[in-house]
């Protein structure tokens, strides 16, 4: 028999629930019947779901089985799995699965199907084309197709990158750098620890376009400490893309020095605002610096810098290979291209679905994520992490577009679609995101560090019956405050959760909902 | 359950890895970090080593050490359980497992049991809300808590 080839998804989601006992499971029914397998680590496909999803190498392609728990292994084997045989797991072709046909998969193209260790996997499956090309456009072209793509920065604020980049470019410096912003610390959000665990080479390749293209010859990427794998998996890649002259003196051989080093967080939240990010790598206190100067004049040690998420830079890649035009046919109104949507929370389908801008809430939590996890109707969503507003069905109507989220009252942010089922207590929702702020405010600027302390007080009184009108108008003085008052989005942005809820679901509070 | 290895405060191993750490550009945060995952907290004593190698003053270091969740000041329970309190956490029952978690360790957030054995953290996010209810312990990670998974692994570890 020739030599069995399975596919084991090892990022910290599919290691949660177990992919790594299963694997080794696999391993010891396959030893006892002398067979030899090879056990190839990838990501994760994104089907949170059917995790640990194991697939195996068949002349009809690759196979999927899953949810694979420990127990199945034995069963699975004498079953056949490894000649694609029928069982009650199989899922069949995973591309095939509805979930992931209807994406569009652009910057997740790679992940949960290449060997993440491998620099020849990452070749052959189209891996350094959009660098090749940005090595033969130079700089100013480069920057002049990410800007014509339409790409706009993908960790919330929404700034078109390719105007961060030429900022850079123009800015005259002997020195200048790449920030990557891997400090992916909403709830809700995981596509930034997907791509790194799943296609580390993507990002270096971003970072590198970046860098060659600025005139950048360092990169630093700052991830957060609550994601030990992703730390890992990106450094063993760095090592590897260093060793193979990718990064270097002469950076893929384009005669440009570019390298990466990883700086790991320490647990604060604000710290993903970039700002506080630079002083974090500087190895300063994360606290927020007042704008002007932007970044791009005065960032990283008082150089010139660009800073981008993690996606922002991963897309980088796929629009360099494919074109501007390309990216811009995907989306709608000024959100071009392809969002990855992250279900999370109490949703059936829990997983990243990757597709152009525009699709409704309504579609994205009833078709795609199929309603709640616990059969119950949803009441509430919040979309955009601990700084995003909740939603009620009655906003299901609202296309997935920066635009029209804002015109709502909400944010789109790194993309990240929590939902709640009718059990949810809308008050105390409310008081966790002002509790959430005074935990992590940095506490340079007033209206976040004491108003999120006076958020939680107020809101007690309101839940307790004391004055609750008064108090309402109360909280709602203050968030106006904290909005327009605070230096950075931490402090500005907490009053979307708030007042959405408050808004919406008012009858939580103890308040009467206000007639339509 | 593996156990972290942590080594006995020792001033001349602390110098070593501040000055190995040091090499870097912004190299507080890489040396804070590398005095913990050797000694397993920043001892008080490693502070004004770092204030000297770094040419700040300790109120600084101190600064930076302060602001920062991870670092800590006394070595933590032989094991650490970070629970995650975020939202998609929340949404699939974490607050009552967490309840159930401090009833069953008689903790709170923060604190440590009393056999030393098990430190409880919160922790805002690992990035496993598609795998909700998680948590982290000793740096490996579980998705899908229920009750009984957890008490499962709340006495394995104060077994170990």
């Amino acid at each position: 028999m020739s030599q069995a080839k399975l596919y084991i998804p090892r990022d910290a989601g599919a290691l949660g629930l177990g992919s790594s006992d299963v694997e080794m499971a696999m391993i010891a029914a396959l030893k006892k019947r002398n067979i030899d397998a090879d056990f190839v680590h990838t990501g994760s496909r994104g089907l949170y779901w059917l995790e640990p999803m194991i697939e195996v190498a068949t002349p009809q392609g690759r196979i999927a089985y899953g949810p694979v728990t420990v127990d199945d292994v034995e069963e699975l084997v004498a079953a056949g799995m490894l000649d694609g045989k029928p069982h009650r797991l199989r899922l069949g072709k995973p591309e095939e699965l509805p979930f992931l046909k209807h994406q569009s998969r652009l910057t997740f193209a790679r992940c949960g199907i290449v060997d993440r260790n491998s620099l020849d996997d990452y070749r052959a499956h189209s891996g350094w084309v959009g660098l090749e090309k940005a090595l033969s456009l130079g700089p100013a072209a480069t920057v002049d197709l990410v800007t014509k793509s339409g790409l706009r920065g993908r960790g919330g604020a929404g700034f078109p990158t390719g105007i961060k980049w030429k900022t850079v470019l123009d800015t005259p410096g002997a020195q200048k750098y790449i920030v990557c912003n891997a400090d992916e610390g909403d709830s809700g959000t995981y596509a930034d620890r997907m791509i790194m665990e799943g296609d580390p080479f993507t990002l270096i390749e971003g970072m590198t376009i970046a860098g060659v293209s600025v005139g950048a010859t360092k990169g630093f990427i700052y991830i957060r400490s609550e994601y030990p794998h992703s730390i890992y998996v990106m450094q063993r890649a760095i090592d590897r893309a260093r060793k193979a002259g990718v990064l270097g003196a002469d950076a893929f051989g384009s005669g440009k020095a570019f390298d990466l080093d990883i700086r790991e967080g320490a647990g604060a939240y604000v710290c993903g605002e970039e700002t506080s990010m630079l002083d974090s790598i500087e190895g300063k206190r994360g606290q927020v610096r007042a704008k002007p100067p932007l970044p791009a004049h005065k960032g990283l040690f008082g150089k010139p810098t660009v800073i981008n998420n993690v996606i922002s830079l991963a897309s980088v890649p796929w629009i360099l290979a494919n074109g501007a035009e390309a990216y811009m046919n995907f989306g709608m109104g000024r959100s071009r291209g392809t969002m990855p949507i992250q279900l999370a929370g109490n949703v059936r389908y829990r997983g990243l679905f990757e597709t152009g801008f525009g699709l409704t809430l309504g579609e994205i939590v009833d078709d795609i994520g199929g309603g709640t996890a616990s059969g119950r109707p949803v009441r509430a969503v919040q979309v955009g992490g601990p700084l995003g507003a909740y939603f009620p069905r009655n906003l299901f109507d609202t296309p997935f577009d920066i635009e029209a989220f804002t015109a709502k009252g909400g944010l789109i942010g790194h993309g990240g679609v929590v939902v709640f089922d009718d059990t949810v207590d809308m008050a105390k929702m409310a008081r966790f995101a002002m509790e959430f702020c005074s935990i992590e405010s940095c506490g340079k600027c007033t209206p976040c560090r004491i108003g999120s302390v006076r958020g939680v007080e107020t809101i007690d009184k309101i839940i307790k019956g004391e004055r609750r009108e008064a108090n309402a108008a109360l909280l709602a003085d203050l968030c106006d405050t904290m909005k327009f008052g605070s230096l950075c989005a931490l402090g500005g942005f907490v009053p979307y959760p708030v007042m959405s809820a408050l808004t919406h679901f008012p009858e939580d509070f103890g308040l009467v909902r206000k007639a339509a | 359950m593996p156990v972290p290895n942590y080594e006995p405060w020792d001033e001349t191993r602390a110098a070593e890895v501040i000055a190995e750490a040091a090499k870097q550009d912004g190299a507080c945060m890489p040396i804070l970090h590398a005095v913990q995952r050797t000694f397993g907290y920043v001892p008080e004593e490693a502070l004004p080593m770092i204030a000297q190698t770094l040419n700040l003053s300790r109120a600084d270091v101190y600064g930076v050490f302060s602001f920062y969740h991870d670092f800590r000041h006394e070595r933590a329970g032989r094991h650490v359980m970070k629970l995650c309190r975020a939202e998609a956490c929340q949404a699939m029952g974490a607050d009552a497992l967490h309840k159930h978690a401090r009833d069953k360790l008689q903790i709170g957030w923060g604190e440590t049991t009393a056999d030393g054995k098990v430190t409880l953290e919160p922790v805002y996010c690992l990035g496993l809300c598609a795998c909700a209810p998680s948590g982290m312990i000793d740096g490996k990670v579980y998705g899908g808590l229920d009750n009984a998974k957890l008490g499962k692994l709340i006495d394995r570890a104060r077994a170990a």
